[in-house]
């Protein structure tokens, strides 16, 4: 199984740590129609990084870029979870037992399942590790 | 090489002290004579001229500051009579009163020697047709090179400031081989020279240009020679030195002074000692032959800093390095002397951050807190936060090493700081002090 078409494109962006920076963001995307599926935000003293999975990922790129915004892709990957107690559990479990070290994860929990995204030190490996201990991913075609 | 005036631009340096030394005796004696300006401050720092016995001495006397021109305006320094003076020029008061320089006859002499030696030392002479596109009138640019340029028996061109088309023009028609004019006007031609669909490089005959009146750099420099493909000099003075503007020589490694015409000091800006040859202060100018309006150890107000070795050029007077900033720009970080200029240079170093930054200076306690901003380029952005901490934690490292002052710095959007024209206000200051 090709394992590139589990590989979501997750988009980075830049931003100072002060009011409005979300909304300058949000603004953007929301002009270009593009809708958002999760996003986290990433702090560190005076700037972070917000990430978003978003439905149209190279057209927010693209204005993000064009509004003058510090973007990048990065490669993640979702893992639908049971929305019950000990949903994490077994993802977390699998992944550890692999020696598979997890970047950062953020997770949502939506009306027909819960999602864990991962950004992963090996996420080709831990795509096979995952889908053996029988896990079900999300395919990056599929807008979640 | 070509020298205007071998016998003093290679004369062996304790000559050129010997010479400096009998120089400043005679214009003490002159100035506590004559001088009632002078007398009386020299009086309060109770120094006598028959205290200056070596050049080192000259030390001892007082220094002069701008607000002196300004406060006996409009020419109550002058120690040439009205009828020996044979022009004026004024400088544009900005900062409150204008300030007028007088010269006589041997002051605009010796203005024009120093030009001479400068465009000689960068390889014109004779058939060369140089274009002056410095303003003619009360400034002193203009004429100060249409002198220089006529005396070394160049075809000058005095086109002044302005109609930058027509200058183009002319250039081309008339065959000019250099120019002189402000580095950023050199640019905005070659801008216009492009939109009228003329290469500087290709079709002029344009092979160099005298560039200054205004703080430029060494990426400046790059740009223009690379771009406009003709060698960029660096061309020092001010108005209140009433004349001499010194230049680089074709090594283009630092601006001459002539020492018979001046003696430069680089002193510490707060507390007026002497500094040695290679450390950075503030530029302090005695002007050793003139007639007209004394300037002994004026301070100018540019940081500079000497450089004592000789040129490879061959010529034994001093040089001095480009201006790094303005006295009136120094921040006193902790006790520390801290120029812009310093921060600008490290981090035209550092690839990940753009050229644009702002000082912010503030107290923390009883402790001076210096922050800098500066804004990460879109190329060197990582979505790993230890990635862009690491970052930041380098710049931190290189600015503290080239300043000596602990500096936090700011990570910030591109875009984010304000983009100035011309003379930057890159530094805010919160401390009330």
């Amino acid at each position: 199984m090709d394992a590139d078409k589990y590989l979501m494109k997750q988009i980075s962006v830049f931003s100072e740590n002060r009011p409005g920076r979300l909304a300058a963001i949000a603004h953007a995307l929301g002009e270009e129609k593009v809708n958002i599926l999760a996003f986290t935000i990433a702090e560190s003293e005076g700037f972070g990084v917000v990430r978003a999975l978003v439905d149209q990922p190279e057209k927010a790129h693209k204005k993000l870029s064009a509004c003058g915004f510090n973007v990048a892709f990065t490669d993640v990957i979702a893992v639908k979870m049971k929305d019950e107690p000990g949903g994490l559990y077994r993802i977390a479990k699998s992944l550890g037992e692999a020696g598979i070290n997890i970047e950062y994860a953020y997770a949502y929990s939506g009306k027909q399942q819960a999602v864990l995204i991962l950004r992963l030190d090996n996420a080709n490996e831990a795509i096979g590790v995952i889908q053996k201990s029988g896990g079900e991913l999300l395919e990056s075609s599929h807008a979640i | 090489m070509m020298r205007w005036d071998p016998r003093i631009e290679e004369m062996p340096r304790d000559e050129l002290r010997k010479m400096q030394y009998k120089l400043l005796k005679t214009l003490v004696y002159r100035l506590y004579s004559f001088s009632e300006f002078y007398h009386d401050r020299m009086k309060e720092t109770g120094v006598h001229p028959d205290d200056i016995r070596s050049l080192d001495d000259v030390t001892k006397l007082p220094f002069m500051f701008k607000h002196d021109l300004r406060d006996n305006y409009p020419d109550k320094l002058f120690t040439a009579s009205q009828d020996e003076r044979v022009r004026y020029h004024v400088s544009s008061g900005t900062t409150g009163k204008p300030t007028v320089v007088g010269y006589t006859q041997k002051d605009l002499d010796g203005w024009t020697t120093s030009l001479a030696r400068g465009l000689t030392s960068i390889g014109l002479g004779r058939g060369d047709i140089i274009q002056v596109s410095y303003g003619y009138g009360l400034f002193t640019g203009g004429l100060g090179l249409h002198y220089g340029a006529e005396r070394i028996g160049a075809t000058v061109l005095p086109t002044s400031v302005g109609n930058t088309e027509r200058q183009i023009e002319l250039m081309q028609d008339l065959h000019s081989t250099a120019i002189a004019c402000t580095p950023s006007y050199l640019l905005h031609m070659g801008e216009v020279a492009e939109k009228m669909g003329i290469s500087i490089a290709k079709d002029t005959d344009l092979r160099c240009s005298i560039l200054g009146a205004e703080p430029w750099s060494e990426r400046m420099r790059v740009r223009i020679e690379e771009w406009l493909g003709i060698k960029a000099y660096d061309i020092y003075g001010t108005s209140e030195l009433s004349g001499p503007m010194f230049t680089e020589c074709s090594e283009q490694d630092g601006v001459h002074i002539w020492s018979d015409l001046a003696l430069v000091e680089i002193i510490d800006p707060k507390t007026g000692e002497s500094l040695q040859p290679g450390e950075q202060g503030e530029v302090t100018v005695t002007m050793l032959q003139k007639e007209a309006l004394p300037i002994i150890r004026y301070r100018i107000g540019d940081i500079s800093s000497i450089d004592d070795d000789v040129c490879s050029c061959g010529r034994t007077h001093p040089r001095i390095r480009r201006i790094a900033g303005r006295v009136d720009d120094m921040l006193i970080i902790r006790g520390i002397n801290v120029f812009p200029s310093q921060v600008e240079y490290t981090l035209m170093t550092i690839p990940e951050v753009g050229q644009h930054f702002q000082i912010v200076v503030d107290r923390k306690g009883a402790l001076d807190d210096m922050l800098v901003r500066v804004e990460l380029k879109q190329e060197y952005f990582s979505d790993k936060l230890s990635d862009l901490m690491h970052i930041r934690d380098r710049v931190e490292a290189r600015l503290k090493n080239a300043l000596n002052v602990n500096v936090n710095v700011d990570l910030l959007e591109p875009g984010t700081l304000p983009r100035f024209e011309g003379k930057s206000k890159k530094v805010v200051d919160k401390r009330s002090l």
